[in-house]
């Protein structure tokens, strides 16, 4: 993947340039408007629907989807405690996308700092970070995230390392195999040759190239990270009432199943829509950044072509 | 040969000490069992006597001691929830999962052959579009929560599947097919991978040429050289399917190793949070190194320096 892209062409590219791509891809442009939508209600749905999220109602207990006799604010139901499903699930969204933006921000600049360093700095220092990551990579995450977060309370900020350590190796082995392949390459030596030390050679030369494959490793790990994250909170030791997340609220549901299947199945569809679309966005941006694969993307190119 | 098993040996040997240690003292940080064993007004001197009894007065260096010399002579220490030896509860709960895992592994390997194989002869036909499709949906559904919709449906509103439970084969389906979703998604793009390359292989042009049978020249002139990948990726997911085991155990209320950790550290079970945790660890570490293995000796090209 390293060979082929090329960041610099990328770079030349105008954002006119990148929506007609985005939207030869009428799935990935689907994906995107969605995800545009959910951070834009994340962002500004306590503004818009004031304090709605934790108001009760309770004539309108466990009141059924897809009914507008009560108002848009329940055309999603309601839950148990009669407060809208719409406006909670608008309120979860918050502290999901929050948890895993986190997470994943820890893992990219922890995990592609560590890798590089392995792939430059031959030796024990580098041999050391990559049993740590075979160790890490081994083991069953969740039995980790289950020792750790049952020990530490689990907070929010305990839940975000612990993701972001499990996450780890992922970046580390992505980063040091693409510097591996690089630094050998002609123009790395170029510039080593004219005189650019180390640390310049590194940050000015190779890491641009390796930053596209870790960009496109974080929109999958973003999917991963959430689906973690809900997991954890659905078995009981992720994030804890009053907060919420989509996992959480899942959990919360699992009880009325029988009486009210809305309150387990929306937060859930809303966790699956996401990570979807994150995927979908992922692999367009794969062929999008690759300058070899672009033009199926461009006009005259065959949009079905495209992976 | 022999120098290569013995670092993977020492390596898994030194990631097992590590996490000895880890789980003996994020065990005891929790709290002390007590508050959960006695009654919530039990005296001061009922406590001491039960802190006292179970050893949980002494220092820890000394209480890790004495955990460290009874390892060594495979006794794992007590359950306090069960009144029963700790490993002997683990062995219990290990073969439901294995099985659970291991008719899940097989089904997902063959199910990934098939439709990865297919797919990499037509890259771009309709297999090949379904199974990126299924793969995609795979890799982005939320077990728990694919679990609790396949109950409300299958279970709840149509009554054709038990709720939980395991015993008859009806019980299987649900949670096989909870645990299937990740791995197989995972490997039929692995399948498909190195089959598209191992049938541009000169070989295969040459099988054909010779005029043998398609599905002959694809499912076993290929196939035996497109499969290494898969046994990597496949043993890779070992530890992803103990993930997926916690959750389904837990929804579908299998007694296997999942469940009893759960249940354990909610329960604050020490001895027994230890010993599954070990025990789950020694079996992953020994399964890595067979699959090493395995490969080196399928592979002749690899030799392992």
């Amino acid at each position: 993947m390293a060979s082929a892209s090329l960041p610099g062409a990328a770079r030349g590219l105008g954002a006119r340039r990148w929506l007609a791509m985005l939207a030869r891809d009428p799935l990935a442009c689907l994906a995107a408007l969605f995800l545009l939508l959910l951070v834009a209600a994340a962002l500004l749905g306590p503004a818009l629907i004031p304090e709605s999220a934790g108001r009760m109602n309770l004539r309108l207990r466990n009141a059924p989807p897809f009914e507008l006799a009560n108002g848009w604010l329940y055309v999603l139901g309601a839950d148990t405690l009669g407060r809208s499903m719409l406006a909670r699930l608008i309120e979860a969204s918050r502290s999901t996308l929050m948890v895993a933006s986190a997470a994943v921000a820890l893992s990219f600049l922890i995990g592609g700092t560590l890798g590089v360093l392995a792939g430059y700095a031959r030796g024990w220092g580098a041999t050391l970070i990559l049993r740590m990551a075979d160790v890490l990579m081994s083991f069953p995450s969740l039995l980790l995230a289950v020792v750790v977060l049952y020990t530490f309370s689990p907070s929010i900020a305990n839940i975000v390392v612990v993701l972001a350590v499990t996450r780890l190796p992922v970046y580390i082995r992505t980063a040091r195999a693409e510097i591996l392949e690089l630094r050998e390459r002609m123009f790395v030596s170029a510039a080593r040759v004219m005189g650019a030390g180390p640390v310049r050679t590194a940050l000015r030369h190779v890491v641009p190239f390796v930053l596209p494959t870790l960009l496109t490793l974080a929109a999958v790990d973003f999917a991963y990270v959430m689906l973690a994250e809900s997991a954890l909170s659905f078995l009981g030791i992720g994030i804890q009432p009053p907060d919420v997340t989509w996992g959480l609220m899942v959990a919360q549901g699992r009880g009325y199943l029988a009486s009210a299947w809305w309150l387990a199945f929306f937060p859930g569809l809303f966790i699956m829509l996401t990570t979807l679309s994150l995927n979908l966005l992922a692999s367009w941006l794969r062929v999008a950044a690759d300058p070899q694969q672009r033009w199926r993307l461009e006009p005259g190119g065959k949009a079905g072509d495209a992976p | 040969m022999g120098s290569f098993i013995a670092r993977r040996s020492l390596q898994s040997l030194v990631a097992l000490a590590g996490l000895i240690v880890l789980v003996f003292f994020a065990a005891r940080l929790t709290g002390s069992p007590a508050d959960l064993y006695l009654p919530i007004d039990a005296s001061v001197e009922a406590r001491q006597e039960f802190n006292e009894k179970h050893g949980f007065n002494d220092p820890l260096t000394e209480q890790f001691g004495r955990f460290l010399a009874d390892l060594a002579r495979f006794d794992l220490g007590h359950s306090i929830r069960k009144d029963r030896p700790a490993l002997e509860v683990v062995l219990e709960a290990i073969p439901t999962t294995l099985a659970l895992a291991a008719v899940t592994m097989t089904l997902a390997v063959a199910g990934a052959i098939l439709v990865g194989s297919l797919a990499a002869r037509r890259p771009g036909g309709a297999v090949d579009r379904l199974g990126s499709t299924l793969s995609l949906a795979a890799a982005s559904a939320p077990d728990f929560w694919v679990a609790i919709s396949a109950i409300l449906l299958f279970a709840v509103a149509l009554g054709w599947l038990p709720t939980s439970g395991m015993g008859t084969f009806w019980h299987w389906i649900m949670p096989v097919g909870v645990l299937l979703i990740r791995p197989f998604g995972i490997l039929v793009q692995v399948v498909r991978g190195s089959m598209l390359g191992a049938l541009a292989a000169p070989y295969v042009k040459t099988a054909r040429a010779k005029g043998i049978g398609e599905r002959a020249v694809v499912f076993v002139h290929a196939l035996r050289n497109g499969l290494l990948p898969v046994i990597t990726v496949a043993g890779d997911q070992a530890a992803g399917i103990v993930n997926g085991a916690v959750i389904v155990e837990t929804i579908f209320g299998w007694p296997g190793i999942g469940k009893l950790m759960i249940d354990s550290i909610i329960q604050r079970d020490f001895a027994v949070i230890q010993a599954s945790i070990l025990v789950t660890a020694a079996i992953i570490f020994a399964m890595n190194i067979v699959i090493d293995l395995a490969y080196g000796l399928l592979d002749p090209r690899v030799r392992h320096a």
